[in-house]
């Protein structure tokens, strides 16, 4: 066992085990979006972001870091506190987060997060991109209006499901996840239609068709209850 | 507040009027309101020009045309705090749906062919590039989240400035939609 300190607490941890895990596992709270239990961490939102202290400050997300001997983790500070609003403001000025009008009003990641780390408005200029969805599947939609790129749906189709269909295409801000490599996902010949996508993402942005604002539900836990299921290779 | 009752304003710009709707369902609580508060400008009382020294103004809706654009500056000048009122003024909310195409596509869809109000300045107001956050315009000093936002949430606001305490909401209170 590993012995650290996170939030001013000593924890014990695995050797392998990330700074998150650790901390959740000790009931200390860290924010997160693009981490999924079940799914391989990607650290790319940085809403986990951690302070280690005995990196000299260094900030790094917390379920992409495993633990390390005698490491200490601050968790919450006004520093911390600024940077994942500040994160958080972008992501919402990044795209159309149009919540009165979304299916996932009130059961959204995005959302909860905004009352979590107190955003009460978006300080940098909204960027309004002119975004299409794409309806032709006839259970499934993605409306890239929502999207925050966490790439839950990605890993969640190629770690999970093992279909990969779900990928990205272009590149920086214009990046879009995109089935089969951008066809329209009615013509996906790797889609198994099996929905893990719309259950990991954390946003309205993959929805089940023919939902309305506020209806669509979502059990991101299936992920790992599938995951934990199946036999250790 | 010379006979020691707040001044405050309310405008209604690029919105639905569903803020204003939820103000009304604060219900019998208006009556403790207005014990304390004269409501001196707002899209429910009859005074045509915005009148100096406001305490607060509610605005709801986002900043969508050229009226809204001066209005919103004359209410800055005149008020001691500008509250963002709702999504709409918060975010840009629905109307700044139409924010990714041009003025003229929006109101040609509507319109067609021909003489289109809003197209250019005249009886009706120009319509502005994009609607936008009333923040982007103009300092705004507090938000109330929520499309609109809940007659409890717009209380537990109201009872905190008429209080003259920290305007600022926090947890469940920063929900949009």
């Amino acid at each position: 066992m590993i012995t650290l300190e996170i939030a001013g607490r000593q924890v014990q941890a695995e050797p392998g085990q990330t700074i998150l895990e650790a901390a959740e596992s000790a009931g200390i709270h860290i924010p997160t979006l693009c981490n999924l239990k079940g799914l391989s961490p990607r650290g790319a939102c940085r809403i986990c972001l951690v302070e280690v202290t005995t990196w000299r400050g260094k900030l790094v997300p917390s379920c992409a870091t495993s633990v390390e001997e005698g490491m200490k983790v601050v968790a919450h500070s006004a520093r911390l506190r600024e940077l994942r609003r500040t994160i958080l403001e972008l992501l919402f000025a990044e795209r159309n987060h149009i919540c009165a009008v979304c299916v996932s009003n009130g059961s959204c990641e995005l959302q909860d997060l905004a009352c979590e780390l107190g955003m009460d408005h978006v300080r940098y200029p909204y960027r309004f991109p002119g975004l299409n969805m794409d309806a032709s599947h006839g259970k499934y939609v993605v409306d890239h209006n929502r999207c925050v790129l966490c790439g839950r749906c990605v890993r969640a189709c190629s770690e999970v499901e093992g279909a990969m269909t779900w990928g990205f295409s272009r590149r920086g801000v214009d990046t879009l996840v995109a089935t089969d490599v951008g066809s329209p996902w009615v013509d996906s010949k790797t889609c198994t239609e099996c929905g893990k996508c719309v259950e990991a993402c954390p946003t309205g942005a993959l929805l089940d068709k023919r939902t309305s604002v506020a209806e669509q539900e979502k059990d991101p836990e299936v992920l790992s209850q599938v995951t934990e299921r199946r036999p250790r290779v | 507040m010379s006979d020691g009752k707040v001044k405050l304003a309310t405008v209604w710009f690029s919105g639905c009027s569903g803020c204003h709707m939820s103000l009304l369902d604060l219900d019998e609580r208006l009556v403790e309101l207005a014990a304390k508060a004269d409501l001196v400008y707002s899209p429910v009382v009859d005074i045509k020009e915005f009148p100096e020294g406001v305490d607060a103004t509610l605005v709801e809706g986002a900043v969508g045309n050229s009226e809204h654009l001066e209005l919103i500056k004359e209410i800055r000048r005149k008020s001691k705090l500008v509250v963002s009122f709702g999504d709409c003024a918060v975010t840009g909310n629905v109307p700044s749906m139409r924010n990714s195409l041009a003025p003229e596509e929006v109101l040609r869809a509507v319109y067609g062919k021909g003489d289109v109000p809003g197209l250019e300045e005249g009886d009706i107001p120009k319509l502005l590039p994009q609607a936008v956050p009333v923040h982007n315009v103009v300092p705004v000093d507090a938000y109330i989240h929520g499309c609109p936002p809940p007659a409890e949430r717009i209380w537990t606001f109201v009872r905190k400035l008429l209080a003259g305490e920290e305007l600022e909401l926090v947890g469940e209170d920063l929900r949009f939609g």
